[in-house]
């Protein structure tokens, strides 16, 4: 599903140039369950970011179901994120203002179609918080938020989870609930990458990849 | 996106900041407002002008004294150069025969007392051809006579206002008011006509008989030591006659004051049309600066709509980051900005136009000096107010909306 070839990501601070990845070469099938781990500073969440569609490599070839992705152009690139990607953050990145409800329905808005309530209830209830769907997020917990931010993700049913350090902020035991919802989804089929520095985070998925550096140390 | 979508959108995220939404609109409300109120007050106060000189009577012709060369800063400013024979002169069918009716004019001010009472007004000194020239009616007894002219009586016939200073309800026919120390006797009172002559309403006047006015009250000659007269005003049957009017009463002044072919006028003919004229072009003057100084302060209220969209875009990166991050495409984030922008501005102006409204109706109630300048709100105002916000909305959101858009999803989300 994604083919990664010698991608490359510098960053300009002023006249410094850091380099963030250094030549990445990836597969991720689909159906799979992968963990990109790595200190702080490997460069895993700018990859994550750059499968995502969030952000563009400085060079290298990036294919999706076969597509060129680096062709793209924004509007394309906002239309792969809407449909392909749901993002899940440590941050939760929700809309503070709004419920429950609009937010997950948010991706709905952007991406056209109708029962746009109704399907977002479903994602909602899937996640086990249809009973909190008129609460805002500073109403909720953080478990409960990122549940939100997860049910965000799955209503327009995207082939690929991106998830950045998802359990960041959580405790031991709502960080277990939210592995388990991530599993139970790839059961169900759908692609999951998630970027973690914890070990036993990372133990949960089928393949684990390790940066250090902007580089790959093992798959 | 649908257009609903956007509107909703930008409803919500307006509504979440409602004291920032409501001062940014109290701009743009002030803005427009100003607008409208002070146009249609020059629209009004232009209008009341015209409506002013057809009141006065139709197709008059003024002739006053003039320096040579001041230009209209001279008109009537000069020493006294006409007289009652020029007058006379000018109503005689041999010389001027278009001339319908011609009555010479002098007016000063001065203190009125009745009884207790007293007044300062302004004190006419004319002929009995004056009230039809200038369309004056009689409310009770009569109108100066020739008879009153030709001996010098000391009758006056008082304008309606200054009948009710002076006597109130009582009626004043045959009793005394006092000019400068000599008595005179109402013979009349002249029915209220409303409107204004420049500034001054035509119901506050008291009419005397020239002679009276020249020989008993003030006393006024031109350089050849006759009788001098203020202005002669020349009232002819139609409008096309003016032309040929103007001519001929320009010849015979010409020859009564035996000026020579190379000089010029001492006197100014001028007809009611260019009065009107040159009233409707101050007037527009007028308007044009009110209008400028209510359009600054619609520029201010645009800039003030700039401001804000930019402060939001500023503190909303991360909610623009979280909208491209779940799909938002440029023209999705441009759409809700300039949705927000619009709705203000629309909302705005909209307030606006009906705070001008009531602004405009409750200057017209101001009363100055017996009468009030009327509003006029035409469509073209409201339209122009309405366009000029629009547009101004718009420019003042579509920088900061494309900033927004602009921004690359993961700098919105990872800022501050």
């Amino acid at each position: 599903m994604i083919e990664l070839e010698n991608i490359t990501k510098v960053y300009r601070m002023g006249k410094v140039e850091v380099p963030a990845l250094r030549g990445i070469s990836l597969s991720i099938a689909k159906g799979e369950m992968v963990a990109i781990i790595g200190a702080s500073g490997s460069g895993k969440s700018t990859l994550l970011n750059i499968i995502g569609c969030l952000d563009r490599p400085t060079s290298g070839g990036y294919l999706f179901d076969g597509a060129d992705v680096s062709q793209l152009n924004d509007n394309r690139l906002a239309g792969m994120r809407n449909k392909k990607f749901g993002f899940v953050f440590q941050e939760y990145n929700l809309l503070s203002r709004a419920t429950a409800l609009s937010n997950v329905e948010l991706p709905l808005i952007y991406g056209g179609g109708g029962n746009r309530n109704k399907r977002a209830m479903e994602a909602l209830e899937k996640v086990g918080l249809g009973a909190r769907a008129k609460h805002k997020p500073t109403e909720l917990s953080g478990g409960e938020q990122q549940r939100v931010a997860i049910a965000r993700a799955l209503v327009n049913n995207p082939a690929l989870i991106l998830a950045d350090e998802p359990t960041g902020n959580l405790d031991s035991k709502t960080s277990a609930e939210i592995m388990s919802i991530f599993r139970q989804l790839n059961q169900e089929g759908i692609t999951v990458v998630v970027v973690t520095h914890e070990a036993d985070i990372a133990s949960q998925s089928q393949r684990i990849i390790r940066l250090h550096d902007g580089e790959i140390i093992s798959q | 996106m649908k257009l609903i979508d956007f509107l909703v959108t930008a409803l919500k995220s307006l509504s979440t900041n409602k004291l920032r939404s409501s001062l940014t609109m109290l701009g743009m409300v002030i803005g427009v407002g100003a607008v409208i109120g002070l146009m249609s007050v020059g629209r009004g106060a232009q209008a009341m002008v015209t409506s002013t000189f057809e009141e006065l009577g139709t197709n008059a012709i003024y002739v006053i004294p003039s320096s040579p060369g001041a230009g209209v800063a001279g008109l009537g400013m000069g020493a006294p150069t006409l007289s009652l024979d020029d007058a006379e002169a000018l109503a005689n069918p041999a010389y001027v025969p278009s001339a319908v009716a011609v009555t010479p004019a002098s007016t000063n001010y001065a203190e009125v007392i009745a009884g207790n009472e007293s007044a300062v007004t302004s004190i006419t000194g004319t002929t009995p051809e004056y009230q039809g020239v200038l369309n004056y009616s009689l409310a009770s007894g009569q109108f100066i006579s020739e008879r009153n002219v030709s001996h010098r009586d000391t009758v006056a016939v008082l304008g309606d206002k200054v009948a009710e200073d002076l006597f109130g309800s009582d009626d004043p026919l045959g009793q005394k008011v006092k000019i400068k120390e000599r008595r005179f006797t109402v013979i009349g009172v002249l029915e209220a006509k409303g409107g204004a002559f420049m500034g001054v309403s035509q119901d506050e006047l008291l009419v005397v008989p020239i002679t009276t006015f020249q020989t008993r009250l003030f006393t006024q000659r031109t350089a050849g030591g006759e009788d001098a007269v203020q202005s002669i005003i020349v009232q002819v049957a139609s409008a096309e006659a003016i032309d040929g009017t103007i001519y001929d009463i320009e010849n015979v002044l010409r020859q009564r004051h035996r000026l020579a072919a190379d000089e010029e006028n001492d006197f100014a003919v001028i007809s009611q049309e260019q009065i009107v004229g040159m009233l409707q072009q101050v007037t527009g003057v007028f308007t044009i600066f009110l209008g400028a100084i209510a359009g600054i302060s619609l520029l201010v209220a645009g800039i003030g709509i700039m401001n804000i969209m930019l402060v939001s875009v500023t503190e909303r990166t991360r909610e623009i980051g979280i909208r491209k991050a779940v799909g938002a495409k440029r023209r999705d984030i441009l759409g809700q900005f300039l949705m927000e922008a619009a709705i203000l501005s629309l909302t705005g102006g909209g307030i606006g136009i009906a705070g001008g409204w009531v602004m405009s109706r409750l200057i017209s109630r101001i009363d100055i000096g017996g009468q009030a300048i009327p509003s006029v709100i035409s469509p073209d105002i409201m339209i122009l107010a309405i366009s000029v916000s629009i547009f101004i909305g718009l420019v003042s959101g579509i920088y900061p909306a494309l900033r927004a858009a602009r921004l690359n999803p993961i700098d919105a989300l990872h800022y501050g």
